[in-house]
């Protein structure tokens, strides 16, 4: 087993009366693709928020092993979570739509860039300082744009790219941060199977190739249960199930509270037993 | 989509009689609800009283211009069977202006800086020259902070009146020359500017821009009513003029200096100071400029772009939010104020009469229909109204009639401004034909 990278312990979110998480613990390790999944409203984004500073949870503590040693998310302020080495994409793509391709992948490389740029002095008295770091950063952002196949595409305005293509410049995006951990939230929401199995692909490319973690909220069961190494399972903002992705998948909880959902078909002949046994407990 | 939003528009320009008699009715309605008290009546002074005279005559000729104007407008726009193009889409001209930027920019600066030597020149053009050049600087100043980092702020002003109190307070009370209070100008304008971004950093759109404008106003009217510092309404005068490394520009120079002409042993005119003055200011407006153009391409000029685009997605890279507007804030405030240090010089004499809310309106006018962003477009808009007006002159009242019917022209015809289109700060290929269109 590897290390671990991010400890979740008794996270637990209110807002008002509403428990959208409740006391919620798991642990993602290093160079693991790890997966929350759950029906809708069941919490999973507002985990997310949590971890990448959005909300400040109600209760809970959030160990994140990052780039200097271990730190407690939950005290940092959000645009603080990024530099320890968390970055994260959105449900609702959130790209710089005016600014191009390639000025999306250089603003992820904001902190580094300031600090070649000596907080602006150096970059307005244009020194070769700044200048490296910035060829340096398009390189990044190069290599980058080749992997998720955008290259020809790179002086587009972002806003302009397909549906598709702007899913896989967030994640690129998001990489151009060099992370520790990757958060995805629903990164195959709209695309087409073919896209679908092309991001699994290309995830499990980042976790081989940059020996990183990657947390994953997602719908679509086929991708998850394909490139996961540990599924988490949450429900009414409770874990309900937490495994490597065959265990989960026979878990009858989870088939009760979210894969009761799918065709019956596609159910293991154990499972269609129990559910009968249960008297159509899933409906 | 502008495909789909071509061919909505298309089925929908096809000419239709009743519909277009219609609009042409409503169109009239209105022009006659307008009309009779503007054009019906007209008052009088007769034998020492006032009388109205009534002139239905005109009104009946106002309404049927609009009526039969308004059908010839439809018919004429389903002939041409295209549409208004629809927002958001760039125009062929603006994008032509924007890939040779660097050409009409050459072309102008050369032009700005033969101006005062072309036979056309004289004190007149020169001051509105003049004038035209400060509202350019405050444009690109004002640009920072509304087109690159999308933070609106009705009260711009606030800065250009810091940067004008202190030059002239400063000449006062310490004896400093322009060129001393300059840097300490633009250094007060952006500690004002940091000022107010303190407590509007959470605040956008609407919100900020009520609370930029009562900003604005409470510096105007601190200075009205804070007597013994400002002098209030009575303003400050004798403010010194500027210096030409040294050399004054008045005819006979006081004991211990040197003046412009007796340097370079010319003639004395009156029109050396003006011309100085509009040097003075193209050289500040090309070093706002300048600074501009370079710090968009630095990191903090992405963030500013990036803030503007999505302030979420920022944060999630790592950008502090806070200290990049109040960069922002502080950047734009400080032009603000240089440019405010060369208004007092160049006036003499300034009261807070100089700084209401109108000339917060007019920058940000001029920043909107130059197209956000734009630094040739600011350059375009700050001289159509700055010389609209002038050119005006001879319909007195109705000036101001023209000029809004102007504005509501070009954001009619060109609602992102007259020149809006963005060019990245940096290219990974060279530029191809039609590539930034999908």
């Amino acid at each position: 087993m590897t290390a671990p990278l991010l400890e979740v312990e008794h996270l637990t979110m209110r807002f008002g009366g509403l428990t959208a998480v409740d006391d919620l613990s798991f642990v993602a390790h290093d160079r693991r693709i790890t997966a929350i999944i759950g029906p809708n409203g069941a919490g999973k984004t507002t985990v997310f928020n949590c971890l990448t500073g959005f909300y400040r949870p109600t209760v809970g503590q959030l160990t994140f092993h990052g780039h200097h040693g271990p730190v407690l998310l939950e005290r940092l302020d959000g645009y603080l979570i990024p530099r320890q080495g968390i970055a994260r994409t959105f449900q609702n793509i959130r790209l710089f739509a005016q600014m191009s391709v390639l000025e999306n992948l250089v603003v992820a490389q904001h902190n580094e860039l300031m600090r070649a740029s000596g907080y602006t002095v150096y970059g307005l008295l244009g020194l070769r300082r700044y200048r490296e770091a910035e060829a340096e950063a398009v390189d990044r952002a190069r290599h980058w744009l080749d992997r998720v196949g955008l290259l020809s595409r790179a002086d587009w305005e972002a806003g302009n790219l397909p549906y598709g293509d702007q899913r896989r410049l967030e994640i690129a995006r998001a990489m151009c941060t060099r992370p520790r951990l990757l958060c995805l939230d629903e990164p195959a929401a709209g695309l087409n199977p073919r896209e679908t199995a092309e991001l699994g692909e290309l995830l499990l490319g980042i976790r081989e190739q940059e020996k990183i973690g990657i947390l994953l909220i997602e719908h679509d069961m086929s991708m998850v249960m394909g490139i996961s190494d540990h599924v988490i399972v949450i429900d009414y903002g409770r874990k309900i199930a937490d495994g490597p992705p065959a265990a989960v998948r026979n878990d009858p909880n989870v088939i009760k509270a979210y894969l009761g959902e799918t065709e019956e078909e596609e159910l293991p002949e154990e499972v269609k037993a129990d559910l009968e046994a249960r008297g159509e407990g899933g409906g | 989509m502008s495909v789909a939003a071509q061919g909505v528009g298309a089925e929908k320009a096809r000419f239709d009689p009743a519909r277009a008699l219609k609009e042409a009715g409503l169109a009239a309605f209105v022009a006659f609800m307008l009309f009779l008290p503007m054009m019906g009546f007209r008052l009088v002074g007769a034998e020492g009283r006032l009388g109205l005279e009534y002139r239905p005559q005109w009104v009946v000729i106002g309404v049927v211009t609009v009526f039969f104007g308004h059908l010839l407008v439809s018919f004429l726009r389903a002939m041409r069977g295209a549409p208004v193009r629809p927002a958001g889409r760039v125009g062929p001209v603006a994008r032509y202006v924007n890939t040779h930027a660097k050409w009409f920019a050459l072309a102008g600066i050369a032009l700005a800086f033969a101006l005062p030597f072309t036979p056309f020149a004289n004190r007149y053009v020169v001051d509105v020259a003049t004038t035209v050049l400060i509202y350019v600087m405050l444009g690109w100043g004002l640009n920072i902070v509304v087109g690159l980092a999308g933070l609106l702020d009705l009260g711009y002003v606030a800065f250009y009146a810091v940067g004008a109190y202190s030059y002239a307070l400063f000449a006062q009370w310490f004896g400093l020359g322009f060129w001393e209070a300059l840097p300490i100008a633009g250094v007060l304008a952006a500690t004002f500017g940091i000022l107010l971004g303190f407590p509007v950093l959470r605040l956008r759109g609407d919100y900020l821009a009520i609370v930029t404008l009562g900003f604005g106003e409470i510096i105007r009217i601190i200075l009205l009513n804070w007597y013994p510092v400002t002098r209030g309404p009575d303003g400050l005068s004798g403010i010194p003029r500027p210096t030409f490394f040294g050399l004054v520009f008045t005819r006979r120079p006081a004991e211990g200096e040197v003046a412009f002409h007796q340097f370079f042993e010319i003639s004395y005119s009156g029109l050396h100071r003006v011309i100085f003055l509009y040097y003075l200011i193209l050289l500040l407006a090309l070093l706002t400029n300048w600074f501009v153009l370079r710090i968009r391409r630095l990191p903090v000029g992405r963030a500013w772009e990036a803030l503007r685009e999505d302030e979420i997605a920022s944060k999630a890279l790592g950008i502090n939010p806070t200290n990049t507007k109040l960069t922002a804030f502080a950047l734009g405030a400080m032009f603000g104020g240089f440019a405010g240090s060369f208004f007092a010089t160049r006036q003499g004499f300034i009261s807070p009469e100089s700084f209401t809310f109108i000339e917060s309106a007019t920058i940000l006018a001029i920043v909107v229909l130059g197209g956000m962003g734009s630094q040739i477009g600011v350059v375009l808009a700050a001289a159509v109204i700055v010389i609209l007006p002038e050119l005006g002159r001879e319909f007195e009242q109705f000036r101001m009639l023209l000029f809004g019917a102007a504005m509501v022209g070009i954001m009619v015809w060109r609602p992102r401004g007259l020149l809006a289109s963005r060019e990245p700060t940096i290219r990974l290929h060279a530029r191809s034909a039609g590539e930034r269109s999908p």
